[in-house]
């Protein structure tokens, strides 16, 4: 089994050579070389996740042949192993189901730089999720914001350039932001592996010298990793970006590289500042206030929109402040709820995204609410699906969402001071989520049939139409399922991985 | 066989309640109720004008930026706000500044046993005169893997934002760039082909002397790219274009990328498994030295050379 040991690098080189794989390659076999390598990686996760779990520990890898505070190093343990196997399956599902849409919409001749953009970012991610140094995760964070511009804009409109257009501002801004936290860190302990910044930072905080450069560089990289992430107040690049590009992208884009980040903040947390520190720092109020403004604001909004697509996206940003919100409780069991939440929720509005083509497909590719009434019949597996996203959303129970709800919930009852004002949230944003999910569900299973309807392009959908969604489709609505009735193993497996961060 | 019964007493029996239940007609609290099947939606042709032309007068509206009260009000407190959030970054960061450990002082974190290993060793260790050279093609080597991975990134996406499609451009592009372009500036072309061998060579011999002395292959390839772009200005692309192609440069970029990622692979391997690498240092200040790192460094000087050229011609021309 020593060789296992190897695999995260091997995951990460083939990964990035698969880019300029499929610069040459014509866009066909660009396609398959893909899901090929999303597959490969996903079946080394998961090798790598039964060693880590067999031997029961983590272990630090040497890239190169220069020891710890010299050169690179990986990290490689239970929650990283697992993360990245998640992060496959997602990646493979949203590639396959949105295949259809992405060919009308990408022009053949740029087809394949698409999957130069994709292949990369899996790279960035595996990378992020495994890194020890941090900024080698700075490096990987680059690489991670420049192909999710790409993969906003290959759909070439109006809406997605000027959507691509903010999101590199935005980006840039929190990458910035990002680097000059870095930065601080790194002139106040001269190292950039987490493990000695660790140790450097514990013996400052003890000292007392230094404290505020500390805590601008911890504000700077929270905040900076928060615009990435798309938290409330820095959430104005996200419905566009979401709404407008192609599905995959859309279904990549919300629930992979905003998470991404999100569990690199969580490495920051316990492996680079120390829980503690952060914790005693006012910073996770911080979180915790906009966290829940972001549940409430992203509510709101979502209920305000009739395009099913900005609909959606929105609801991402009150999903993000669920996660901040977590993070705000300032305990163990916060940040695991989280965690769960990550999980589920990259899992639901991949789901939602994929769903929502289908059904606009069979409305005459339509995306007003009101142009989808009774698309539910006309195309009943995608029907099926949204409803499944919906309910998951908003936390039904034997779904994903209310597992993570409930552990919230859980999270929030041992903090005397903040157990009151997160149940309220909890409760209120459920009810948002029921509004604006069940009016659409509503809206989708109104039977109806207009004068002109078959002008319009509004047309029955069979599931043997496009077996490649379908089966996507199912798998995802399984894969809720799953998360939702035997979350018990997982939630221990992430929570023996998040003990071994400390 | 069951028999037929009449209604009275099928209206006692259980399964007539159950079904009565399930269809929703008996409530418990409610007793009995009665029960439509849903209407279908009829929208006629002149309703739904009438909800896109009101549709589309609120658009409208909401977009006349000279009259819209609200969207000045915005404006004027986005101003505000903007400077507001620049002037408190400001002092934020200068306060942070003024706390840090003072610059260049013996004393500071910054000088600890990671600097000190790569001064005193670095020359055994990496066989690079060169310090910086060796920390970041040896030492930290992963990182500039994906720094390079980075360039090539940010070729493909101006590549997916300003090629143009093959057709498109051979009946437009090519006309006006082809006819504007300045053919035959005698001045220009003399100095080019006075200029560009010197500037080639010297990037060659930046990229080439990255590990013995100040270069290496980030610096080298941006000198040989503002070459070869000097030489398309005076020449034009008929004559660039007989040695440079979009299929050149994808060529190029694949070959030093993958030449990159073999030979890290290689050596990350091998560190992690504590084999000897059998690659030799040779002896420092050779041009055949200090092991991977000329390897590396002309890999990342294609790569560099090429997203330079390649970012000039996709914003003159939208293509090859």
């Amino acid at each position: 089994m020593n060789f296992v040991r190897n695999l995260p690098l091997f995951c990460i080189i083939l990964t990035l050579f698969s880019g300029p794989c499929s610069m040459i390659l014509p866009a066909k076999k660009a396609r398959i070389l893909n899901l090929c390598v999303i597959l490969a990686v996903g079946i080394m996760s998961f090798l790598v996740l039964l060693q880590v779990c067999i031997s029961g520990g983590s272990y630090v890898y040497m890239m190169g042949h220069f020891p710890a505070p010299w050169g690179n190093e990986i990290r490689v343990g239970p929650l990283e192993a697992f993360m990245a196997l998640f992060f496959c399956i997602i990646m493979l599902l949203s590639m396959v189901g949105g295949a259809t849409e992405r060919m009308a919409e990408i022009d053949e001749s740029k087809e394949n730089l698409y999957y130069v953009m994709v292949n990369l970012l899996l790279s960035s991610l595996i990378a992020l999720i495994y890194t020890n140094d941090l900024f080698t995760a700075y490096v990987f964070v680059e690489i991670n914001t420049i192909s999710a511009c790409g993969m906003i804009m290959i759909k070439q409109s109006g809406h997605t350039l000027e959507a691509a257009t903010r999101y590199m501002i935005m980006s840039l801004l929190g990458s910035g932001m990002l680097l000059l936290g870095i930065c601080f860190l790194y002139g106040l302990t001269g190292h950039l592996l987490m493990s000695n910044i660790k140790e450097a930072v514990a013996a400052i905080a003890a000292a007392g010298t230094y404290h505020a450069p500390l805590m601008v560089a911890v504000g700077l990289m929270c905040v900076g990793l928060a615009i990435k992430s798309a938290l409330f107040p820095f959430h104005s690049w996200l419905p566009d970006a979401y709404g407008y590009s192609t599905v995959s992208s859309a279904a990549i884009l919300s629930s992979l590289v905003s998470k991404g980040y999100i569990f690199l903040l969580i490495k920051i947390f316990y492996r680079v500042i120390g829980f503690d520190i952060i914790c005693n720092s006012k910073i996770i109020n911080i979180f915790f206030v906009f966290g829940i403004a972001g549940m409430m604001a992203g509510s709101i909004s979502a209920a305000k929109e009739f395009n099913i697509r900005r609909m959606i996206a929105f609801s991402s940003v009150a999903q993000i402040g669920y996660i901040y919100m977590g993070f705000g409780l300032g305990t163990m069991l916060g940040v695991l709820a989280s965690i769960y939440h990550i999980l589920s929720h990259a899992a639901t509005k991949s789901l939602l995204f994929i769903s929502a083509s289908g059904l606009s497909e069979c409305s005459g590719d339509n995306k007003e609410l009101a142009k989808l009434t009774g698309a539910g019949y006309r195309n009943p597996i995608a029907g099926m699906a949204f409803t499944v996203g919906a309910l998951s959303m908003v936390g039904f129970p034997l779904f994903s969402g209310f597992i993570s709800k409930i552990l919230f919930a859980q999270a929030a009852v041992n903090q005397a001071d903040k157990m009151l004002p997160t149940l309220i949230a909890l409760a209120l944003s459920t009810i948002l989520n029921v509004i604006y999910f069940m009016r659409a569900v509503l809206v989708i299973y109104t039977p109806r049939k207009g004068i002109a309807a078959e002008e319009r392009g509004y047309q029955r959908i069979r599931m043997g139409k496009d077996p490649g969604k379908s089966a996507v489709l199912v798998c995802f609505m399984l894969l809720n399922l799953v998360l939702g009735l035997m979350s018990q193993p997982i939630v221990e497996l992430c929570s023996r991985g998040l003990g071994m961060f400390g | 066989m069951s028999k037929r019964v009449p209604k009275e007493i099928y209206e006692q029996t259980r399964s007539y309640k159950f079904k009565q239940w399930l269809a929703g007609t008996k409530d418990p609290f409610l007793d009995t109720v009665e029960m439509k099947p849903q209407q279908e939606i009829h929208e006629s042709e002149k309703l739904i004008h009438e909800h896109e032309m009101q549709h589309l007068q609120i658009v409208e509206q909401a977009y006349d930026l000279e009259h819209n009260a609200q969207i000045r009000l915005f404006r004027k407190i986005y101003n505000i706000f903007s400077v507001i959030f620049c002037l408190s970054l400001v002092f934020i960061l200068l306060v942070g500044v003024s706390y840090l450990p003072k610059y260049g002082h013996e004393e500071n974190p910054v000088n600890n046993e990671v600097s000190a290993r790569y001064i005193e060793q670095g020359l055994q260790e990496t066989g690079a005169i060169n310090i910086v050279t060796g920390m970041i093609l040896d030492y930290r080597a992963f990182d500039t893997l994906g720094e390079s991975h980075v360039l090539f990134l940010a070729t493909c996406t101006v590549l997916i934002l300003l090629r143009k499609d093959k057709k498109k451009y051979q009946e437009t592009a090519q006309h006006n760039d082809r006819i504007y372009e300045p053919k035959n500036d005698v001045i220009l072309q003399t100095v080019a082909c006075v200029l560009v061998p010197f500037i080639e060579i010297f990037g060659m011999y930046v990229v080439l002397g990255g590990h013995l002395g100040p270069g290496g292959g980030f610096s080298g390839g941006a000198i040989c790219g503002a070459g070869l772009i000097l030489y398309l200005n005076a020449f034009g692309f008929a004559k660039t274009e007989r040695f440079f192609t979009g299929k050149t440069y994808k060529c190029m970029c694949f070959c030093a990328l993958a030449c990159y990622s073999l030979a890290k692979t290689y050596s990350f391997f091998t560190g992690a498994n504590h084999i000897e690498s059998v690659i030799p240092l040779g002896t420092p200040g050779a041009i055949l030295s200090s092991g991977l790192i000329l390897i590396l460094d002309i890999c990342v000087g294609f790569v560099v050379a090429g997203t330079m050229y390649t970012f000039y011609v996709m914003f003159r021309k939208g293509g090859y």
